[in-house]
């Protein structure tokens, strides 16, 4: 417990990813089994406990800390598991603290009445650091900003085996993930998982440059529209149905619309939407379904989801990956056509006669909603990981506005010393009738390591007061921010909200008079 | 005779705490005549005072730090010898939290009042070691008065340092470390641990690291940060005030780690505002059960709290059947930065 309680603390504090990762290859190295499997199952999200925790703890902590104290410290560190953590009274000279593994594995086996006992053995086996470690992990909200895949990173990292392939047998494991762990260690054979319902790593795209789009000619291409949905890969093996994102978290459990209209025996590639009436809907209704354990009935009714597939990867046990694109996309054509599920159709296939034809379907693509287009090798096999030369993507032009810097942020990690996060506004006319700004957006990249200096010089020259780590500056400065695209949002102030802004130019030039207006940017807005 | 109330003759004026009978003020806010000053931290040893008792320790430290308004009169008095001044005999004991540090036992008409000053109870090598002086009013801090503050094992802390130079190796360790106490006991635990490599200074940090080793605290090799070169300080351990360790200062660090050295850094939260990546829970501070048990121990039948979270350690003293009352003194800013 001591080293997963060190290593999820130097987590909940560490900003940069590569840190991060370094910290739990180390752990991964130098943990025991089962141990670090309960570990993987916790920062995975794979560990649930059904038991009442919070009550449990409100229990356990009447009869051993006075109320008044303990509202007082609640109020003072603003978190109940951390106050519980650091306030339960210590024990000194107790033996040896609780391994990982059997608080687990007493847990997971324990009766309901039997829980508050064995916890309180527990606890007062702890340090702070040890208890707080406990109580992240048993109540299922570890919050140190690892996703399932930096996890799986780590292990790839550590034990040298390639991410992807950790990747595909990894939903055919469950913790402690003994299997996992004795291949990754070098002393047994990678797990078997032929003929279940495992992610296989997707294949990805490369953005398109200049001097590759030259060499695009309908004999080597096709081209198909890039939808503005998520990738994702439909899987039902073994009598289970999946869906995967495109890192290979299973997310079957917000979409059972789609998974419960999937064939048996197929795996498939495709664009997650939102249809209605055979019309995609803005990528903002997608997002109201993503980021879901479960779905409401109202919620699948108005926000339906639908799969637009661009590729098949097994059918029935045959796995069609080594074929060329061209012979795929034949057999999924086929394989549609002779199931015709609900909920899905196949991606439709431009025909272009040439270079100059596909730019000016590329230019139109912002007008007709589309996020830009895809270009395949008609002979490339379907590769895990992002290979060059194979596909690309050629997303539209960004859409442009002059905005005003108005607030500036610390970073973290590297950028502690920087005001390094951007918040920016455009002009409105106040209820006064006066020009007033109103934050539009947020950015922290864009810009290179010499202007980061530059901009913060600006900040701390131009401060007019600050709050915290924020500053707020003369509104003096303009950004040429690039954005994908504008939304309507009852959150912000401005009632917009862009996705994907950054910085693309600093005008040092241009008086922030002449900056954008709030009625421009709401004029771009697509719904 | 014993006098009836102790806020007959301990009173708190304008610049804080006051003692009738003697004619002083103890770490006054604001300029007197007579002073007792319980040790050397800015917001006790204020600059301008007349005439002032404390340890040799603490005179010292007040001479370095304030030059030209440091006491006109100084007066030193060891721990455990009975000064008299007007009616009432002080006397000073160690208070465990810096190098000097003193509580001030008054003792009037047979009346026994402790100010505690700031102390700790939990072991240091850089400063004498806490004694408990059994008293009838004891006046305590209440910086860490909340039952969440459990400061732990120092030296596991230091380990945790150690841990993590070697884990990133490529990074500069920044840590900030209040200049006078807590730099020298984190050097020391270090030490402590067996890490013998120099340890680097921002410059603020090297006159009371020079004043511990002349009263024969021993350091080891120390080196000044600002001119050394960045590749340098790759893998090395640099001590700076908290202001500077995530401002523009560290920029000439490589790659730097920053940390803190406080027992604020128990409260996630505070780590994270302040950017921390890697807390260091070492306080000079009484934790929680210090002071509930110091309480306890000096027999007290009167407790006075100072500066802190005064309301639960009120709440506390009234559970166990004390008279409690808080002292509203001003000046007292939230310590162990």
């Amino acid at each position: 417990m001591k080293a997963f309680a060190a290593l999820l603390d130097r987590l909940a504090h560490t900003p940069s990813r590569n840190d991060k990762l370094r910290l739990m290859a180390d752990y991964f190295a130098s943990a025991p089994d089962p141990d670090r499997g309960y570990a993987l199952a916790a920062l995975t999200d794979g560990l649930f406990f059904r038991v009442p925790f919070r009550r449990i703890f409100a229990e356990m902590l009447e009869s051993r800390v006075d109320p008044v104290l303990f509202k007082l410290s609640r109020d003072y560190v603003g978190d109940t598991a951390e106050t519980i953590s650091l306030l339960w009274p210590a024990r000194e000279g107790d033996a040896a603290p609780p391994r990982l593994a059997d608080v687990v594995e007493a847990v997971q086996v324990a009766d309901k009445a039997e829980i508050p006992a064995l916890l309180a053995g527990s606890l007062d086996g702890l340090d702070a650091t040890g208890r707080w470690a406990l109580l992240k992990l048993l109540t299922g909200a570890l919050r140190v900003g690892v996703s399932a895949r930096l996890a799986k990173t780590a292990l790839a990292q550590w034990s040298g085996q390639p991410l992807a392939e950790i990747e595909e047998v990894w939903h055919g494991l469950t913790p402690p993930y003994a299997t996992l762990f004795a291949w990754l260690a070098g002393n047994a054979p990678r797990p078997d998982t032929a003929g279940q319902a495992v992610f296989r790593p997707l294949m990805l795209s490369h953005a398109i440059e200049d001097q590759a789009l030259a060499g695009i000619t309908p004999e080597d291409f096709v081209a198909e529209w890039k939808w503005d949905g998520i990738r994702v890969q439909a899987s039902h093996q073994g009598g289970e149905r999946r869906l995967f994102s495109r890192t290979g978290d299973d997310i079957s459990g917000a979409f059972p619309d789609v998974v419960e209209a999937l064939p048996e025996s197929v795996v498939l590639d495709g664009e997650l939407l939102v249809m209605r009436g055979g019309e995609v809907a803005p990528f903002n209704d997608l997002q109201q379904r993503l980021n879901r354990k479960t779905v409401s009935a109202s919620m699948l009714k108005s926000h339906p989801a639908h799969i637009r597939l661009y590729d098949i990867l097994f059918e029935a046990d045959e796995d069609l990956r080594p074929l060329p694109f061209e012979a795929r996309r034949a057999r999924l054509e086929a394989w549609h056509a002779a199931h015709v599920p609900q909920r899905t159709d196949v991606s439709y296939m431009i025909d272009f006669a040439g270079l100059a034809e596909l730019e000016a379907l590329w230019a139109g693509a912002r007008a007709t909603g589309i996020e830009g287009l895809m270009l395949k090798r008609r002979d490339s096999p379907y590769i895990a990981g992002r290979p060059k030369g194979h596909w690309y993507k050629w997303k539209r032009a960004p859409h442009l506005i002059d905005a005003v810097l108005m607030y500036a942020q610390r970073g973290s990690g590297k950028r502690s010393s920087y005001y390094s996060d951007y918040t920016f506004g455009a002009w409105r006319t106040s209820d006064e009738g006066e020009p007033e700004l109103v934050p539009v957006g947020k950015s922290y990249f864009g810009f290179t390591d010499e202007e980061l200096k530059q901009l913060d010089s600006f900040v701390r020259a131009h401060t007019v007061d600050s709050f915290g780590p924020v500053r707020q500056v003369e509104p003096k400065l303009v950004f040429e921010v690039a954005f994908d695209s504008v939304h309507r949002s009852a959150r912000h102030k401005s009632g917009v909200a862009m996705r994907f802004p950054r910085i693309h130019r600093i005008r040092w030039d241009k008086p922030a008079e002449e900056a954008d207006t709030l009625e421009t940017l709401s004029g771009l807005i697509v719904d | 005779m014993r006098p009836e109330r102790f806020d007959s003759w301990l009173t708190v004026d304008a610049k804080g705490l006051y003692c009738r009978p003697g004619g002083f003020h103890i770490d006054p806010h604001g300029v007197v005549r007579h002073a007792v000053v319980t040790h050397g931290h800015s917001d006790h040893a204020r600059p301008g005072h007349d005439a002032v008792l404390a340890t040799k320790e603490t005179l010292a430290i007040m001479r370095a730090r304030l030059g030209e308004l440091a006491p006109r009169r100084p007066q030193s008095a060891g721990y455990g010898e009975p000064v008299t001044i007007g009616d009432v005999t002080v006397t000073l004991f160690p208070a465990g939290h810096v190098l000097g540090s003193a509580q001030v036992l008054i003792e009037y008409q047979g009346a026994r009042a402790v100010v505690s000053g700031d102390y700790k109870r939990s072991a240091d090598p850089t400063c004498a070691c806490f004694e408990l002086v059994p008293c009838d009013l004891f006046i305590t801090e209440a910086t860490f008065a909340l039952p969440v503050f459990q400061h732990g094992d120092a030296s596991a802390e230091a380990a945790k340092l150690l841990k993590s130079v070697e884990q990133f190796p490529e990074r500069a360790h920044v840590v900030g470390a209040y200049g006078l106490g807590k730099s020298q006991r984190l050097i020391a635990l270090l030490r402590a641990q067996g890490y013998d490599r120099p340890i680097y200074l921002h410059g603020a940090l090297q006159a009371c690291c020079d004043l511990y080793e002349s009263f024969g605290v021993p350091l080891g090799p120390l080196e000044p940060a600002t001119g050394a070169k960045r590749n340098a300080l790759k893998g090395q351990i640099v001590l700076a005030p908290p202001s500077a360790i995530a401002d523009r200062w560290s920029r000439r660090l490589p790659d730097p780690l920053t940390s803190f050295a406080s027992g604020w850094m128990r409260v996630r939260a505070r780590a994270r505002q302040q950017g921390i990546e890697l807390p260091l829970v070492i306080s000079d501070h009484a934790d929680w059960r210090e002071l509930t048990d110091t309480i306890a121990e000096t027999n007290a039948g009167e407790v006075w709290v100072t500066h802190g979270r005064e309301d639960a350690l009120l709440h506390h003293i009234q559970t166990t059947g004390r008279r409690g009352r808080a002292l509203a003194l001003i000046g007292r800013e939230d310590e162990d930065q």
